[in-house]
């Protein structure tokens, strides 16, 4: 999957789905290497479902369709070839609840990565992982107890260390501080620009501000009169946010809308 | 605002309405309280109907004087004086077959009293009482038993003793023990869980993390739940047609060299409680997995597991506190199986310990079933004492069930 132009990754006419009620519609979408780009967008318009499309989750929902391209450089990622567990290594993904498994902080790291089959030094790979979440200094004398025993801010930069512990290109992040205290939700978005120094990151969010603060660029969906998603403007984020193109967006983004 | 705009009630006519409302909750109260009242009453009633048979008087004679071989009193005969007596007064055949059961030598001082007791004093049980007759009515049974048995002893007997525990099968209740039937019920339990667990757990995780939800899977599941209330001796035909005839070479042990066994065996019985306890297993098996969260499938999906390392890995090591708990309850439902077990052919009266799944076997309910059909009162009385042992056994397997639980209780 070599990959030369300046994007990691580019939806052709993506749509999505369930059975016959098309959730997401003709989304053309050229995300940036090694820059934040934020989804927003009303409740219900399909942004986690988009996002989820992006590596494959989708996959389980037995009456999801997904048509149109995913393109990673020139590969389609659901053409007939390519297995969806390949994908979810190079396309990893942080959720909107912290969700480690209910092992040791070492093992969380770890356990992704011996099932890819790594075979370097185990416990640098944990080291630097965590170092890379910001969460070393905090758990470095823990790394045997559970997870389950991190705070909730902790446990979510836990669930980023995990998914650069398998080195994707991507890492998506499905409204990954929604759950967690303002404080806690600066240090993720902290975290998130020093990751994108070497990820390219696609992030679902909720809250404006964190959008405006902390994306390149902004994909503003909003739904159709059939209740389809899709992606009315994307662009700069500064520009998302102070001279919107389309009047839609600057009510949503002004919060005169909804 | 004035009170015609508000349409609720107000003042007296709402405590009027309040006062009836609390009326209605207490009859309800005091029903289901009398609900509650009637299952303890009747738990209560099967305990002491149990214990009551299991303890009480009991008159019985010698047929042969125990003077007449020896001069020590019975409670003080040692081992030596023991032997010495059999070698006597019993045949060379009957005390050969005796030290074949079991070598004389290696037999315990009370076991040998017992023989004595059984063999040559011929101990003869003239009646027995419950304990609540015992206690209340103490005086009229020993007039009772003085007139019509003078020369009888009246004791007040434990039926269940440790002794009872660890004597096997015998003819005569006075003598007779549930070790057989025990280890029955053990070696039964034991090849129906060996069968059901694996066969059950992986059928509930094709059924909760594989299988397509289309109609096809709907109509198993459903028939997975009827199944589930299938009357047991349905299943005890089913382990007659197809393990004892249709398996006859391998439960009978033939294709492994065994000779002097037909498919009546520990092994068809245990097959048969596997299949009965199957849909049970499956269903907790499953309730056990879909409660494992979702987002914990995700979280290892989103860094490239397979859906088999997924389940492998997260999903059934921690379903498993949920699968062993239910599965334990399963097999104490499959400890107290009788009509089964007398479909597929258990034994009536077998002293041998079972020693290996070709074995013939009995089990604790059907040691029970048979003794409480028995005319003579004795039996009932140790009939109780094996139930009271049962109920112990179930006790002790629901109780590691609640333990197993409490110890592995996940919190998400």
């Amino acid at each position: 999957m070599e990959n030369n132009n300046n994007y990691a990754i580019e939806t052709n006419n993506l749509s999505i789905r369930y059975g016959n009620f098309t959730a997401v519609k003709d989304v053309n979408m050229k995300v940036e290497r090694q820059k934040i780009t934020a989804i927003i967008g009303p409740s219900g318009c399909g942004k986690s479902t988009l996002l989820r499309a992006f590596n494959r989750m989708n996959d389980f929902v037995p009456s999801c369709r997904v048509t149109g391209k995913l393109l990673l450089g020139r590969q389609n990622l659901y053409s007939k070839d390519i297995d969806p567990v390949e994908v979810r290594r190079k396309i990893g993904m942080v959720f909107q609840k912290p969700n480690p498994f209910p092992k040791s902080i070492y093992e969380n790291i770890a356990w992704g990565a011996r099932i890819n089959g790594f075979k370097g030094n185990m416990n640098e790979l944990v080291e630097q992982s965590l170092r890379s979440a910001a969460l070393w200094d905090e758990v470095k004398d823990k790394l045997q107890q559970s997870a389950y025993a991190l705070s909730g801010g902790q446990q979510q930069r836990l669930c980023i260390a995990r998914t650069i512990a398998i080195q994707p290109e991507i890492i998506l992040m499905d409204e990954p501080a929604s759950a967690l205290d303002p404080i806690s939700t600066l240090r993720i978005e902290e975290l998130m620009q020093e990751l994108k120094k070497n990820y390219t990151i696609l992030i679902v969010t909720h809250n404006m501000q964190q959008a405006a603060r902390a994306s390149d660029y902004t994909a503003m969906m909003m739904i159709d009169d059939q209740r389809a998603g899709g992606v009315i403007e994307f662009a700069d984020t500064k520009k998302i946010f102070t001279r919107p193109s389309d009047k839609r967006t600057e009510d949503y983004v002004t919060g005169r809308f909804g | 605002m004035s009170n015609a705009q508000i349409p609720y009630p107000e003042g007296e006519v709402f405590n009027l309405a309040l006062r009836a409302r609390y009326r209605s909750a207490t009859i309800w109260q005091s029903l289901f309280l009398g609900a509650l009242l009637v299952a303890i009453i009747a738990l209560t009633a099967l305990i002491y109907n149990v214990i009551d048979g299991a303890f009480g008087y009991i008159a019985y004679e010698y047929k042969n004087d125990p003077a007449e071989f020896t001069s020590t009193p019975i409670n003080e005969l040692k081992k030596e004086e023991l032997l010495d007596i059999f070698k006597k007064n019993l045949s060379s055949g009957a005390y050969n077959k005796l030290e074949k059961e079991k070598p004389m030598d290696s037999r315990t001082q009370s076991e040998l009293l017992e023989l004595f007791l059984e063999r040559l004093v011929r101990i003869d049980t003239k009646g027995t009482w419950s304990m609540t007759d015992s206690l209340l009515n103490g005086a009229e049974i020993r007039a009772e038993v003085t007139g019509k048995y003078p020369d009888a002893i009246l004791e007040f007997r434990s039926w269940l003793t440790p002794q009872f525990l660890v004597t096997p099968m015998s003819s005569r209740a006075e003598f007779a023990g549930v070790r057989t039937a025990v280890l029955g019920s053990l070696w039964l339990v034991g090849i129906a869980i060996l069968f059901a667990l694996p066969v059950g757990t992986g059928a509930a995780i094709y059924l909760q993390e594989y299988a397509q939800r289309n109609w096809f899977t709907k109509v198993i599941q459903t028939n997975i739940n009827n199944l589930a209330g299938v009357p047991s001796i349905v299943y005890g035909m089913l382990g007659l047609a197809l393990f004892v005839r249709v398996l006859e070479p391998l439960t009978s042990g033939a294709i492994f060299g065994m000779t002097d066994s037909n498919g009546r065996t520990i092994l068809a019985a245990g097959l048969t409680m596997g299949i009965l306890v199957l849909p049970l297993i499956i269903i907790n098996a499953q309730e056990a997995i879909k409660a494992v969260p979702d987002s914990l499938r995700q979280a290892a999906f989103g860094v490239g597991a397979t859906r088999w390392q997924t389940v492998w890995h997260h999903v059934l090591p921690n379903a498993l506190p949920g699968i062993l708990t239910g599965s334990i309850l399963a097999l104490s439902r499959a400890l107290g199986e009788t009509a089964p077990l007398i479909v597929v052919g258990a034994s009536t009266f077998i002293s041998v310990d079972p020693n290996g799944p070709f074995s013939k076997f009995t089990a604790l309910p059907i040691q029970i079933y048979q003794w409480t059909t028995r005319a003579q009162s004795e039996f009932h009385a140790i009939a109780a004492g094996a139930i009271i042992v049962l109920l112990a056994l179930l006790l002790t397997l629901n109780a590691s069930a609640i333990l197993l639980r409490n110890r592995f209780q996940r919190r998400w």
